[in-house]
């Protein structure tokens, strides 16, 4: 009895223990299952267990199985990896009858600590404003630049200014190429590159009164639209002006890049958004989006999300992947600028106010989450520094940097874009990003497209390829006519032989008449029906000799060699002879073949002559 | 409540310089933008690498005053390779300084085979002088042993673990190497038997192949060949798979190499095209995966054992005709032996780096490894990937075969279409050159 009840105890034991462990493990897997999604790549098709089952061949279907096992376990891990990351992000959150939106920056500063404190800064440059605001990517860098020719940039965490100039021209914008080494300005005519120190690198006389740069980073590319309505991609690694587009709207003076796909979106006067690739010369979608003039645009980091603002005083959220409207809000003038955070903030900046929403592109929002007033200055432009909780602003007489707690990605991947780099490690980063420069042909608005499997029907892709080989045949040059030496070769024919064959207009026919003509008299003459016409040199005719160079005979009988001889008729006759040598007229061929034929070839057998 | 993101730099940066940087990594996809173009970018460039350092020429190894017709591999030592050469040379190399370690004028007249025994410290040697030679380099130049015999021979092999060897002349002769007369003759029909190879896993079986276009097997344990096959062109040389032990692969005169199963021999496994001369000498990796060959248009190339054609083609200018190659026995590198008197030493893989590797180069060319793989058939990629250099005759010489090759299939095409349905049938490419197979 006591055995079984040991046993059974043990039993018990056993079966907790493992029950224990088993709901650890289902505890862990939760945890990580509620990520995995995050991971996932989207796929092309999706292989359930029934399709993979009625796949016959039986070594296809391992190598499909284990892939869709790998892709499983990659993003498994890739959720797993999620433990390692230290930073949690920032928060503001209201207590009790508090609105978030009520804190001011002062306020919000007397809470935390000193080292965000100072992040928190204004400076104030009343004499050259407004200005323009940029940071680079892994946010250490700053660069402003002053509408009257101001700019600076700054390492602003160690408040460490790198250049300070003033160019004395009208500035329109400034934006960070692909480190914080190069800067490009728009000014009053061309964009010029400067180094960090200031120093004038380049001119791009191609980009004309600009008002909008863009940097891809990914692909190098420098894209600049302006008051022509010219959309230009350069290619900053080569230097090669990669293409230009025209709109064909006018001025433009609202661009921003899908960080996620790298396709330039224009905001237009009449109101259009048009997306466009270097590989397109028309745009690859276009939007209404707002009854007036569209002031300004911003996409979010995933790639989904745009947001608008108009002179109608809308501020409108588009989902980009429908194309279709989510929410309206209403600014009471219109906003100036947008920008959206790593997670998903939007800031707007609309006369002296800045508001940031939270979440608002999901749901319509009541009210906004934090906001700022800059009391008698207009807001011009404004970022969100990547990885920090804090909001760049431009306005007319200064810039501030103002705290929004949640903004910034807490942990970045040093990979991508690192905020305490080293030298050794930008300039490491600098040459693989330029190995890995993605080439502009590659910018599409689906950004899965390498690779994928051409689902169209094989009468598609007939046509296709059709078309491509026609466009191929008609950029190559036609070869080039190769001179034939056989045969009788004429002016007309070989110009019959340069046209194409299968155009027959007037002139083809009239020449192809005249070609008739020419042969049948040809035929005639030799056949003998056509009497000859009389000549000069009929006296000289005795009897019938086939072939003879009447130069030759012209020396025979003149004792010269050269068309010095006393006879005029004969020096003329050499004359035209040697011109029908260098391709004169046909009409003179024929003249001469009859003169020597005729006339002057009556001597028999005058090879065996010597010459006296 | 408030919380606003601080990080502490001393979490991010490294202490001293020795230091290694610290690397945090966030795989959250939206962090890494056009994640397929820029891994396509990245397979592109592992491709052009790949291309930029395949130098697959480790060097020349010569001494030999004639062509070397014979070379052998020692089982036990991997920098070791024997070779015999036209005016009867034996020289021994030592592959890792590439120098001859041991020479001797071992026949009169061509050495036509050699081979070693299974202990690795005896070489055995045969020529057209009518013996066979026994030579122990570690004690003399002179031979251990000698064997007289009635014919000219054209190839010897060893037994893996007996000290039983095979020749081949006009019939195949066992020996044991302790009694100076053979122990078994086979011979089946063919007048000149031009190899002799024992399977090296099923010991007791050889094939060997004839001038009659023959190809017999044969079983030392009933003393009575097996079966024969006979095919449409000669066959010049036969290897063994190490790791299946029931298929060969043959070097044919017709430009192909073709795999047997020993059981199945009416229809080829596989056939590997690619060489625009007569194949004349093949070896197995000792893994199985991979053969090379050589060939009388020069080029040495390497099949995959599953694929139908060559995943590389080495050829040097002064690269004469190709008389007999060997794969090494670490599978790393591949030998050949040429007319022109030399032996040559490549790398299986052109582009490998020799070596050792860090632990980070390592991982990158893993990576890389995947990434071409994975992107291997995009259309810029492959072209990449296949592109080779060859000289300007075998490239004409492709063409030219190419056009043989296509008006042959269009004169069967046509006859097939004059002709009543049904008479001309079609043949499987794999059974076309096989005439019979007897048992």
């Amino acid at each position: 009895m006591s055995t079984t009840d040991q046993t059974a105890a043990r039993q018990d034991n056993n079966v907790n223990s493992k029950q224990e462990k088993k709901k650890e493990k289902e505890k862990d897997i939760e945890t990580v299952t509620l990520n995995i999604p995050k991971y996932v790549r989207e796929k092309e098709i999706v292989l359930g267990k029934k399709q993979l089952k009625s796949i016959k061949d039986k070594k296809v279907k391992g190598t499909l199985r284990r892939i869709e096992s790998k892709y499983a376990d990659a993003a498994e891990k890739a959720a797993r990896t999620e433990m390692l990351l230290t930073e949690d992000p920032g928060y503001l959150e209201a207590e009790g009858m508090e609105k978030t939106y009520n804190f001011t920056q002062d306020q919000l500063i007397s809470a935390v600590d000193e080292e965000v404190a100072k992040k928190r800064f204004d400076i104030s440059l009343p004499t050259f404003g407004p200005y323009a605001f940029d940071y680079t990517r892994n946010g250490r860098h700053m660069a402003i630049a002053g509408r009257k020719g101001h700019i600076a940039t700054y390492n602003w965490p160690l408040d460490r200014k790198m250049c300070e100039f003033h160019v004395k021209e009208n500035i329109r914008d400034i934006k960070w190429l692909h480190n914080e080494l190069y800067f490009a300005v728009a000014q009053k005519k061309y964009v010029y590159i400067y180094d960090h120190n200031g120093l004038e690198l380049h001119c791009l006389k191609k980009h004309i009164e600009v008002n909008k740069i863009e940097f891809l980073p990914y692909h190098f590319l420098l894209v600049t639209v302006g008051n022509a309505g010219w959309l230009k991609y350069q290619d900053t690694s080569t230097g090669k002006l990669v293409c230009e587009h025209r709109t064909k709207l006018g001025k433009c003076d609202a661009m921003t890049q899908n960080p996620w796909n790298a396709i330039i979106h224009l905001g237009h006067v009449n109101g259009t958004v048009t997306l466009w690739s270097p590989n397109m010369a028309t745009p690859l979608v276009k939007m209404l989006t707002h009854r007036g003039p569209v002031r300004a645009l911003a996409v979010d980091h995933s790639g989904k999300y745009m947001a608008t603002s108009g002179l109608d005083g809308q501020l409108k959220i588009w989902d980009i992947r429908t194309y279709k409207s989510l929410h309206e809000y209403y600014t009471p003038t219109p906003a100036a600028c947008l920008s959206i955070s790593q997670l998903g903030l939007l800031g707007v900046g609309w006369g002296p106010h800045v508001w940031v929403w939270k979440d608002a592109f999901t749901t319509k929002q009541q009210s906004p989450y934090v906001t700022h007033i800059e009391r008698g200055a207009q807001i011009h432009d404004m970022h969100f520094c990547p990885y920090e909780d804090i909001l760049g602003v431009g306005y007319s007489s200064g810039i501030s940097s103002l705290v929004v707690p949640g903004a910034g990605e807490p942990n970045f991947d040093s990979l991508e874009a690192n905020p305490y780099q080293t030298k050794k490690q930008r300039q490491e980063s600098e040459v693989h990003a330029l190995l890995e420069k993605i080439q502009p042909e590659a910018i599409t608005l689906d950004t899965t497209f390498v690779g994928k499997i051409d689902r169209a029907s094989k009468a598609v892709i007939e046509k296709e390829r059709k078309q491509e080989e026609e466009e191929r045949t008609k950029n190559s040059k036609p070869a080039k006519e190769k001179k034939k030496m056989r045969g009788r070769n004429t002016a007309l024919k070989r110009y019959l032989r340069k046209k194409q064959s299968n155009v027959i207009d007037g002139k083809r026919l009239a020449i192809e008449k005249e070609l008739a003509r020419q042969r049948e008299l040809r035929q005639k003459r030799s056949l003998g029906e056509i009497e000859k016409p009389p000549t000069a040199l009929d006296r000289f005719e005795k009897k019938q000799m086939s072939l003879f160079s009447p130069w030759k005979l012209a020396s025979y009988f003149f004792g010269t060699s050269d068309n010095s001889s006393g006879c005029p008729a004969i020096g003329q006759l050499i004359e035209s002879s040697k011109t029908l040598e260098n391709g004169k007229p046909v009409s003179e061929a024929y003249h001469l073949k009859w003169i020597s034929c005729s006339e002057l070839s009556g001597v028999e057998s005058i090879d065996h002559f010597t010459e006296p | 409540k408030v919380k606003v993101l601080t990080r502490k730099p001393e979490e991010y940066i490294r202490e001293k310089s020795s230091d290694l940087h610290r690397i945090r990594r966030n795989y959250d996809p939206v962090l890494h933008p056009l994640e397929k173009a820029r891994e396509y970018t990245r397979a592109l460039n592992a491709v052009k690498l790949e291309r930029m350092f395949a130098k697959p020429f480790v060097g020349a190894l010569n001494g030999h005053n004639d062509g070397v017709y014979c070379m052998a591999k020692n089982p036990r030592k991997i920098t070791s390779l024997i070779s015999g050469s036209g005016d009867g040379e034996i020289r021994l190399w030592d592959l890792a300084d590439r120098t001859t370690v041991w020479s001797v004028q071992g026949h009169k007249g061509i050495v036509k085979g050699v081979c070693c025994s299974p202990a690795g410290n005896v070489y055995l040697s045969c020529g057209l002088d009518k013996t066979v030679k026994v030579w122990n380099p570690d004690v003399s130049t002179e031979p251990a042993n000698t064997y007289l015999g009635k014919f000219a021979y054209s190839a010897i092999d060893h037994h893996r673990s007996d000290p039983i060897f095979a020749t081949s002349s006009t019939q195949i002769e066992i020996w044991d190497e302790s009694r100076s007369q053979p122990i078994n003759t086979f011979s089946w029909g063919a007048d000149t038997i031009n190899t002799v190879r024992f399977n090296q896993t099923e010991k007791s079986i050889l094939a060997g192949c004839g001038n009659d276009r023959s190809i017999i097997l044969y079983d030392m344990r009933t003393g009575s060949p097996l079966a024969k096959m006979v095919m449409e062109m000669k066959t010049n040389a036969i290897s063994w798979n190490p790791m299946e032990a029931f298929n060969f692969t043959t070097a044919n005169e017709d430009q192909n190499c073709y795999t047997f199963d020993m059981r199945k021999m009416n229809v080829a496994l596989n056939i590997f095209k690619d060489h625009v001369s007569a194949v004349l000498d093949i070896d197995y990796s000792p893994t199985g995966e991979e053969i090379v060959t050589g060939a009388y248009d020069r080029t040495l190339r390497i099949f995959r054992s599953r694929e139908g054609h060559s995943r590389d083609v080495y050829h040097t200018k002064r690269m004469q005709r190709i008389f007999c190659v060997k794969y090494s026995i670490d599978s790393k590198f591949v030998l050949s032996g040429s007319d022109d008197g030399n032996v040559r030493l490549w790398k299986a893989k052109a582009s490998e780096k020799l070596g050792a590797k860090s632990y980070r180069e390592r991982a990158y060319l893993e990576y890389s490894e995947q990434l071409k793989a994975r992107y291997k058939d995009l259309p810029e990629i492959r072209r990449i990937a296949r592109h080779r250099h060859i000289p300007k005759d075998i490239k004409s010489m492709q063409q030219k075969k190419q056009i043989m090759l296509s008006a042959q299939k269009r004169k069967e095409e046509n006859l097939r279409k004059h002709s009543k349905e049904g008479t001309v049938p079609y043949q499987a490419e794999r059974k076309k050159k096989i005439i019979g197979v007897a048992k």
